[in-house]
């Protein structure tokens, strides 16, 4: 079981508030992730689950019952830090074991379970080292390991791969994604990358100073994003946000459209413009394009490589069936 | 200093310095084993030749050596007790948020500042006094007989005297110690289920470890030398005779510089041993 929700949920720094009130569930078994920009808040509302951070106002209840008040180590949660927060002066294997340690465990049912940890995250090789004597993929994953054994209801990640170079935070994507499968335990991640949300998520929720601007599953905030924030923020790269004449022309105040959505033909586009730069990746080319007169600038992405560069004049073709309205307020019309 | 040239010539520029630091030491040092060997009487006309081991089956077969030990050790490993403990305990208060938290840092560092004649001086007369001391009037207040501290309680008073000197050390270094451990490592462990003991325990005091090595060993060096709080409170009466005190009364007191001088050389190597051994015990934390 590992069933979250927050009831109102309110925090605030001094006069500052950093959480306006709040209502989320979490259902029992899923993948969330929680994405914003830098500042939103996403470390907070995570602490405030795990209790680290006392909620300033509101309920949040675990399994059903209130654990607004419960201290951090009653409310059957575990966290992976950023910054791991392993114990230096333990071994790999003492870290796995302190949770069980502190839970008064019997000494067979903590080398039963820290081995069967040891086992999943292949921590086998360097159980008897300090974590100062492990590479950073290696602490993650003991820190995940010292999670895991616990058997808590859920998980709960705050950025736990901003610390790992782009090849190790890929393949440690996929381990946490199928340690989620494995186990079917409720996880509450943490991220500022929306290709990682993307990926791994069941759910998303955006964020923004505080504030939940949607929640679903990647494709619906990719397919039907409820606002500008949500469309701009989701989807790599960047929704193409245009507004004016061009807005107008289709009953919006703003119109997106993603860069994978717009069509390079040779000519006699509804739109054309000057590429600013190519970036040729072989499978894709991304061009950057100026002088529109639709935005300062536009982004396309064209399958396969295309010679087109700098200087060049590019004529474009929108898919019309993906274009997203938005009203003044940016909320989409239907 | 990479090259063979930039090394060499870096000896050369050390060399004064070096030269001038090692002849320092070693002047002293000579001249007391020289001494040590010879019949010294200043007042009873100085140098009277070589007296072999003389002076060291003296000092060390009179009745003072072996209580002048004890009590230096027990001086020793009182104020080490208490101003780590201490020490511990008020660094963990400071580190807490509280009002007029600089002021309050100032006012715990200060006693550092104070000579340790004056405020040896200042708990004798002001504290201390059975007559007028602030003890004894708090003592009357409830009733109480006042106690004579420095003779009735002499060595908890010169411990009392010299760990309120030292706590400023201690509690120092052990701050700046415990402010550097990482905030997530204690949250980590409050997820883990550790309340606040185990906490302490298992997190916070292996990570002050080091420190706690360091005030030992350099409070150590200090403290097997103390002298002025015991000249200015007891005069080394009631028990309170360390090594370094004993020298002072048979080089001084006695005129026997000779005597003192072997004494000197016990001391040295009683500092010596007592170093070994502490860096046995705790010199691994600092690797
Ligand atoms: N202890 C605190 N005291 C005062 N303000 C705080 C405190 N902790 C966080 N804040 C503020 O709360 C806001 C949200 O912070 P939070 O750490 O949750 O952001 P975040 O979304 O995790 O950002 P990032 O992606 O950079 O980690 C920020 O504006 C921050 O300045
Ligand atoms: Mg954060």
């Amino acid at each position: 079981m590992g069933q979250i929700q927050l009831k109102q949920v309110t925090k605030s720094f001094g006069d500052v508030q950093v959480i306006p009130p709040l209502d989320l569930t979490i259902k029992d078994g899923e993948f969330t992730v929680f994405v914003g920009p830098s500042g939103c808040g996403k470390s907070t509302l995570l602490r405030l689950i795990a209790g680290l951070e006392d909620i300033t106002s509101g309920h949040i209840e675990i399994d059903g019952t209130d654990a607004t008040d419960l201290v951090p180590a009653k409310r059957g949660l575990a966290m992976v830090f950023q910054s791991y927060a392993l114990y230096p002066h333990m071994s790999v294997r003492k870290n796995i074991a302190f949770p069980l340690r502190m839970a008064k465990m019997d000494q067979s049912e903590i080398d039963r379970r820290v081995n069967a940890a040891a086992e999943v995250l292949n921590l086998a090789d360097y159980i008897d080292r300090k974590p100062g004597q492990l590479s950073g993929g290696q602490r993650q994953r003991v820190a995940i390991g010292r999670a895991i054994v616990r058997e808590p209801s859920a998980f709960l990640f705050d950025e736990p791969l901003s610390n790992l170079d782009a090849a190790l935070r890929v393949g440690m994507r996929m381990e946490i994604s199928e340690l989620h499968k494995k186990l079917a335990t409720t996880m509450v991640y943490v991220t500022h990358d929306q290709v990682e949300a993307m990926t791994m998520a069941d759910k998303i929720v955006v964020l923004q100073a505080g504030v939940i601007e949607q929640v679903g599953s990647p494709l619906e905030l990719y397919r039907a994003p409820r606002n500008t924030f949500v469309a701009g923020f989701i989807g790599s790269p960047k929704m193409n946000l245009i507004t004016g004449e061009e807005a107008t022309k289709h009953n919006a105040a703003t119109i997106g459209i993603r860069p994978e959505h717009i069509d390079v033909v040779q000519s006699d586009g509804m739109w054309q413009g000057t590429v600013g730069v190519a970036e040729h990746l072989g499978s894709d080319t991304f061009f950057h394009i100026h002088n529109t007169g639709l935005a300062e600038t536009l982004t396309v992405r064209a399958i396969g490589d295309i010679s087109l560069t700098h200087g060049d004049t590019i004529h474009l073709n929108p898919r019309m069936d993906e274009l997203h309205r938005f009203d003044a307020g940016g909320l989409r019309i239907a | 200093m990479a090259t063979k040239a930039s090394r060499s010539a870096a000896r050369i520029m050390m060399a004064p310095a070096v030269i001038l630091l090692l002849g320092w030491m070693l002047v002293p040092l000579i001249m007391t084993l020289w001494f040590s060997f010879r019949v010294y009487l200043p007042l009873r006309g100085g140098d009277q030749g070589w007296a072999g081991f003389d002076n060291y089956t003296r000092f060390v077969t009179s009745s003072a050596f072996w209580p002048s030990v004890q009590t230096t050790l027990i001086i020793v490993l009182g104020v080490l007790a208490i101003t780590v403990i201490f020490g511990i305990l008020i660094a963990l208060l400071l580190d807490q948020p509280i009002w007029g938290q600089g002021v309050v840092r100032i006012l715990v560092i200060a006693p550092f500042f104070v000579m340790p004649t004056v405020s040896a001086l200042v708990w004798k007369n002001m504290f201390m006094d059975p007559v007028n001391g602030l003890f004894a009037h708090l003592w009357r207040f409830f009733g109480a007989e006042p106690v004579s501290w420095l003779s009735d309680a002499s060595m908890g008073s010169i411990i009392m005297i010299v760990s309120w000197q030292w706590l400023p050390f201690a509690t120092l270094i052990l701050l700046t110690a415990v402010q550097s451990l990482d905030s997530e490592q204690l949250e980590a462990a409050e997820m883990d289920g550790a309340p606040f003991l185990k906490r302490f325990w298992f997190i916070v005091l292996p990570h002050l470890s080091r420190a706690i090595t360091i005030v030992i060993l350099i409070q150590t060096i200090f403290l097997l030398a103390i002298f002025a709080e015991i000249f200015v409170t007891t005069g080394g009466a009631f028990g309170t005779r360390t090594l370094s005190y004993l020298i002072f009364q048979r080089v001084l007191e006695s005129q026997n510089v000779g005597l003192g001088s072997a004494g000197g050389v016990y001391a040295i190597i009683l500092a010596n041993i007592i170093a070994i051994f502490l860096m046995r015990i705790v010199g691994k934390n600092l690797d």
